[in-house]
């Protein structure tokens, strides 16, 4: 992202380290978690018999752990039962019960406290509500590890991209000061692919982002990559550029630093793979980023890059809590790679004005799809 | 029409169903006795077969209706032997999309109507898209529901499902199960059709009185389907042109005529057998459409400038009709019978040969019919600033071959009103029948 000054709640909250809360309620429907074990921390299934105006649990207390219940809906109307968390959050529901069926739901509830439970006759409204209760003591989340791990992993990415950007970008500065605009303009799009990998994390230092990713308009002083995109392709190199790519890669150096102290959390991670596809849908997809050398296409493979490789150490997180989240977003990534690949020519991508109509609804449907499953993942992987 | 019935509180555009302290959820403990019960649907007049004055009848029993606002704000039953949306009483406004389907995956189409099919239900009901849809999925979540629709009522919504000829094109497996009414429509003479604004696998049609609330469904059936269906083209409705029941007074298209002075009335089970619902014997490979109903949709754009500068008296021989009373010309008021053999003074037809009414009357197209269910539109300027406004023509049929086409020929070949109207989008679907409790949208056809 390179415009000016557009407070986001993810800039807002400092990218610092935060100590990981235990796994508090992690919820599963019906349909997962098959191995549970059925009688759950309560010693055995709680029945609920629901009708159009009734809603009787055999029991309001469980142990934590493994909550099953078994509700039966003897009315007229379409039923949903459900469990709520303080705030009105749902923990976990079953939907269409219709007349007549009986349904089971398995809720893992691991840490004690005070819940509601609720049936819906006629799916609408606030439902037949009542107290639950969750005894005993916390059951620890088993992710702990698996988030430090992936935080772990995507500094350790953020660092290697960083020093990607480093290199490329001193390449491509003495390009400039030398007066190669041929070479300059060849190694444009590659240098800048490791700053679009990690753009969540550099564009979280005040004003560096706009120094360096700033386009013309954006900022008083119109500097960075893309002032030496406008020279190398619109107005030919002016007496300051050297000067300008002086600043750049000393900017760049001090980005590379930074980042590499950033410490994210599980919840900044899966914010930031989002962002990177919302950066797409908003700049790349667009041509709004390289409007003078209509290299896009690049940013689009950074993002992208960026995106998957976050979402990549949160794996084992996401496997673990939704495992037909992450096979969606293995298959929508694989989709969109493919079909981003695809406006290459000789390893390099197309110019964007070269994109039919139809190229674009097919990568903004692709992106679509993906953006949907990615937006799921921060609550996945932050449950509190 | 001799008797005029009682007429209940007239739905006015300046009071939308507005019932302070009556919220989405407490209104359903009303839907069922508000939903009104054999009131017509469907649209007319224009563009439409026009029926002989005198045959109507009306079902008083049929007109009991609620008091305005109660009415308006009212759910629909979802499920039932026909899906809602097509006798329904017309509401008020409309989002209409048309999608391409997207995955070469059945199982993933299959799954997106199961889900669509309860997102729908439970919407029409007043709910949000998904249970707890609005803040249920707690801080870090996206909202299922995008909430917009939050604390509103119910407001009449229908929900439609429609299958395009498209969509049987072997992708799917579904080749062999097309319906031979299912054809794709013929080019008509003066068609300037554009392909953003025609065809589709399939359609979404959403009714509401509350714009905000039909916009709403299509926006979450939408969002649901990314990856499995991508928009193609859409349409905003505003201002049914239809006369949904001999209790309502005809609305007016923009020409500012009456439009829906007759139509297949839902009452006349009888005309709804004939002319609008899909019978079992009607295609012996396409019984999965017992039921449904044919859907063709046409964005026919008038040239609102134009027509403004034309003189009352062409105006009314375009038509047919007199522009204050909707009265047929020669006739004095809206319902009198049409005469066609009727001269004029000057020994000239009462209603020109060319004349829009004369043109669709049943009694020149072998006696067909068409529920009419559309809507006016007005999408903001041209770019060289004129309106660009006109009506979406909606219309549900038994076999689109039988019914549209041949009307459409005639008035496409000879119609006067021609000269003041273009059609830029055209669509045709087959919307299957209704749903039980658990079941589906197309469940009968990828059984």
């Amino acid at each position: 992202m390179s415009r000016p000054a557009r407070p986001t709640r993810r800039a807002a909250a400092p990218l610092a380290l935060v100590a990981l809360a235990a796994l508090g309620l992690s919820a599963c429907t019906d349909k997962a978690d098959a191995s549970a074990n059925a009688s759950g921390g309560a010693g055995g299934p709680i029945t609920v018999q629901a009708d159009d105006t009734t809603c009787a649990l055999s029991a309001t207390t469980a142990k934590a752990g493994t909550v099953t219940f078994d509700i039966t809906n003897a009315g007229t109307k379409v039923n949903e039962f459900y469990v709520y968390a303080a705030g009105d959050r749902i923990v976990s529901e079953v939907e269409n019960i219709t007349p007549g069926l009986k349904r089971q739901l398995k809720v893992e509830i691991t840490e004690p406290g005070t819940f509601q439970t609720a049936c819906k006759p006629g799916m609408v409204g606030d439902g037949i509500r009542g107290d639950f209760t969750v005894t005993g003591t916390a059951v620890a989340g088993s992710a702990d590890q698996k988030v430090a791990k992936a935080i772990s992993d995507y500094r350790a990415f953020v660092a290697t991209e960083s020093d990607k950007l480093l290199a490329g970008t001193q390449e491509f500065v003495a390009a400039v000061k030398a007066g190669d605009v041929a070479k300059a303009k060849q190694l444009y799009p590659t240098a800048r692919l490791p700053w679009e990998t990690i753009e969540p994390v550099a564009e979280s230092f005040g004003d560096l982002d706009p120094r360096i990713d700033g386009r013309e308009g954006d900022n008083p002083t119109f500097s960075g990559y893309h002032r030496l995109e406008k020279d190398l392709w619109v107005s030919g190199l002016q007496k300051d550029s050297g000067q300008v790519a002086d600043t750049l890669l000393a900017d760049v150096k001090q980005i590379v630093t930074k980042s590499k102290g950033v410490t994210p959390t599980a919840l900044t991670i899966a914010n930031g793979a989002k962002a990177l596809l919302d950066e797409v849908a908003t700049g790349k997809i667009t041509g709004e980023e390289e409007r003078y050398s209509h290299t896009d296409l690049w940013d689009f493979r950074g993002n992208l890059q960026g995106s998957q490789s976050a979402l990549e150490t949160l794996r084992p997180v996401v496997t673990e809590r939704d495992a037909a989240l992450q096979k969606a977003l293995d298959s929508r990534f694989a989709e969109l790679n493919q079909l981003l690949e695809s406006h290459r020519v000789d390893g390099r991508f197309v110019s964007y004005t070269t994109l039919t109509d139809a190229d674009l609804k097919a990568l903004t449907v692709s992106l679509d799809a993906l953006s949907e499953e990615v937006s799921k993942v921060p609550a996945v992987v932050e449950t509190k | 029409m001799t008797a005029t019935p009682p007429q209940p509180p007239e739905p006015s555009s300046e009071a939308p169903a507005e019932v302070p302290g009556v919220s989405r959820r407490r209104l359903l403990g009303v839907s069922g006795t508000a939903a009104v019960a054999g009131v017509v649907a469907g649209a007319g007049g224009l563009w439409a077969a026009e029926r002989a004055s005198g045959s109507t009848t009306s079902d008083a029993g049929a007109l009991a209706a609620p008091s305005g606002a109660a009415a308006l704000d009212a759910a629909i039953d979802f499920n039932g032997e026909h899906q809602a949306g097509i006798v329904t009483p017309a509401q008020d406004r409309l989002h209409f999309v048309a999608l391409d389907v997207v995955t070469k995956d059945r199982a993933e189409l299959v799954a997106l109507l199961k889900t669509w099919t309860r997102a729908a239900e439970r919407m029409t009901a007043g709910a949000e898209a998904a249970p707890g849809g609005l803040v249920g999925g707690g801080p870090f979540a996206a909202p299922e529901d995008t909430g917009e629709a939050y604390g509103l009522p119910a407001s009449g919504l229908t929900v439609t499902i429609g299958f395009g000829p498209s969509l049987f094109d072997g992708r799917f497996g579904l080749a062999d199960r097309r319906p031979a009414a299912l054809a794709d429509l013929p080019a008509f003479p003066g068609d300037q059709l554009e392909a953003a604004r025609s065809g589709g696998d399939l359609c979404i049609q959403a009714c509401a009185n509350d714009p905000q609330v039909a916009v709403h469904a299509v926006r979450n059936l939408v969002r649901l389907g990314f990856g499995t269906v991508s928009a193609r083209w859409s349409q905003l409705g505003f201002g049914r042109t239809s006369s949904t029941s001999t209790s309502q007074a005809t609305p007016r298209n923009m020409f500012g005529f009456k439009d829906g002075t007759a139509n297949v009335k839902a009452e006349d089970t009888e005309a709804l057998a004939q002319h609008v619902w899909v019978a079992s014997d009607d295609d012996a490979s396409a019984g999965w459409m017992t039921g449904g109903s044919y859907l063709v949709a046409r964005r026919i754009r008038m040239h609102i400038e134009v027509w403004d500068r034309t003189s009352l008296q062409e105006q009314e021989d375009v038509i047919g009709r007199d522009k204050k009373e909707g009265a047929p010309l020669g006739g004095a008021k809206e319902f009198d019978a049409l005469d066609f053999a009727r001269k004029a003074p000057d020994g000239q037809p009462a209603i020109p040969m060319n004349a829009h009414v004369r043109l669709a009357h049943e009694s020149n197209l072998k006696g067909v019919r068409l529920l009419r269910r559309g809507y006016n539109f007005t999408d903001g300027t041209d770019g060289v600033g004129h309106l660009d406004a006109g009506l979406f023509f909606v219309a549900f049929m038994r076999d689109p071959r039988r019914q549209f086409v041949p009307m459409q020929q005639a008035l496409a070949e000879k119609d006067g009103l021609n000269e003041y109207i273009e059609h830029n989008g055209s669509a045709v679907f087959a919307c299957p029948p209704g749903t039980q409790p658990g079941q589906f949208w197309g469940q009968q056809l990828f059984a």
